[in-house]
């Protein structure tokens, strides 16, 4: 074995070593993200583990998401019904917040599942 | 192509071949999907430090037809042709540098034989979150790559000698 075997294979698994690093940073600790939806599109997702407000102002109303400890919730909504601020706090993957009249969805994805399988009222 | 060469050539033809059916054999296993020793890798790189860069290109390309038509299918020639022609490439490159000895250019040959076939299955799923799977293979590419070299190492002076067509 020579000198410059030893260099290229030195490199080359250094380089995979930084890249595992790498994935594993940025990559698979990211978690759970909150998808906000409105009228089917998009409007934003956010990480589950950063906690903030996002004030969503549209023409057919206001809805403020508060994203806090691992939980998000609707706290607050002009709509009609209110339905989405009375709603629990979401964590678990696929836990939703509907708000209907002004076509919000709040979805956990990616999140850890829920021990609970059905749950009835 | 010289009577003798002819008859080298396709005779490591059918070693890559039963290598190939020997590792198929061996239940030897990483415990990750898509890595193996590469055994007929041994092979090429004797070619290719024996008989040159076309013979070893025209072994490799034999073999891999002839492997995937009796034992893989269609999708296994892709995957093993992304991924022979990528190391054969490489390996010759490399040996034409001074400076690297046959360890060194069998382990780039690992390596990029495994990349090849993730790029080939980047391109076949349509998927390129595979990315994040090259380290794993580039890892496990040095580790075979290096035993394949060790051996090769071993084997070459003593079939040079035999085949009495040592010129590299």
């Amino acid at each position: 074995m020579k000198k410059k075997d030893i260099i290229l294979i030195a490199i080359l698994l250094c380089a995979a070593l930084a890249g595992l690093l790498a994935t594993k940073t940025f990559f698979s600790n990211d978690g759970a993200k909150v998808v906000i939806t409105l009228d089917g599109e998009v409007y934003g997702t956010y990480p589950l583990n950063v906690d903030q407000v996002i004030e969503i102002q549209q023409d057919s109303g206001y809805n403020k998401v508060v994203i806090s400890d691992g939980c998000a919730d609707v706290t607050e909504a002009d709509c009609p019904d209110g339905i989405c601020a009375d709603h629990a706090k979401i964590r678990y993957d696929h836990e939703t917040i509907v708000c209907l009249p002004h076509k919000m969805v709040v979805e956990i994805q990616g999140g850890e599942t829920s021990e609970i399988d059905v749950k009835t009222n | 192509m010289s009577t003798k060469k002819l008859t080298v050539s396709a005779l490591l033809v059918a070693l890559a071949m039963i290598l190939s059916y020997v590792e198929v054999m061996i239940p030897f296993n990483f415990g990750i999907p898509g890595v193996k020793l590469g055994l007929a890798n041994l092979v090429v790189v004797t070619a290719l430090y024996l008989l040159g860069f076309r013979q070893a290109l025209l072994i490799s390309v034999v073999r891999m037809l002839l492997i995937s038509f009796t034992f893989g299918s269609l999708t296994a020639l892709v995957y093993s042709l992304a991924g022979g022609l990528l190391s054969l490439l490489v390996m010759a490159l490399l040996s034409k540098i001074r400076g690297f000895s046959v360890i060194g250019v069998s382990t780039a040959g690992g390596v990029s034989h495994n990349v090849g076939q993730l790029l080939a299955a980047m391109i076949v799923v349509e998927n390129l979150n595979l990315v994040f799977y090259v380290p794993v293979l580039v890892i496990a590419g040095v580790i075979t790559g290096i035993l394949i070299g060790i051996v090769a190492k071993m084997i070459i002076p003593s079939v040079g000698k035999v085949l009495g067509t040592n010129n590299k």
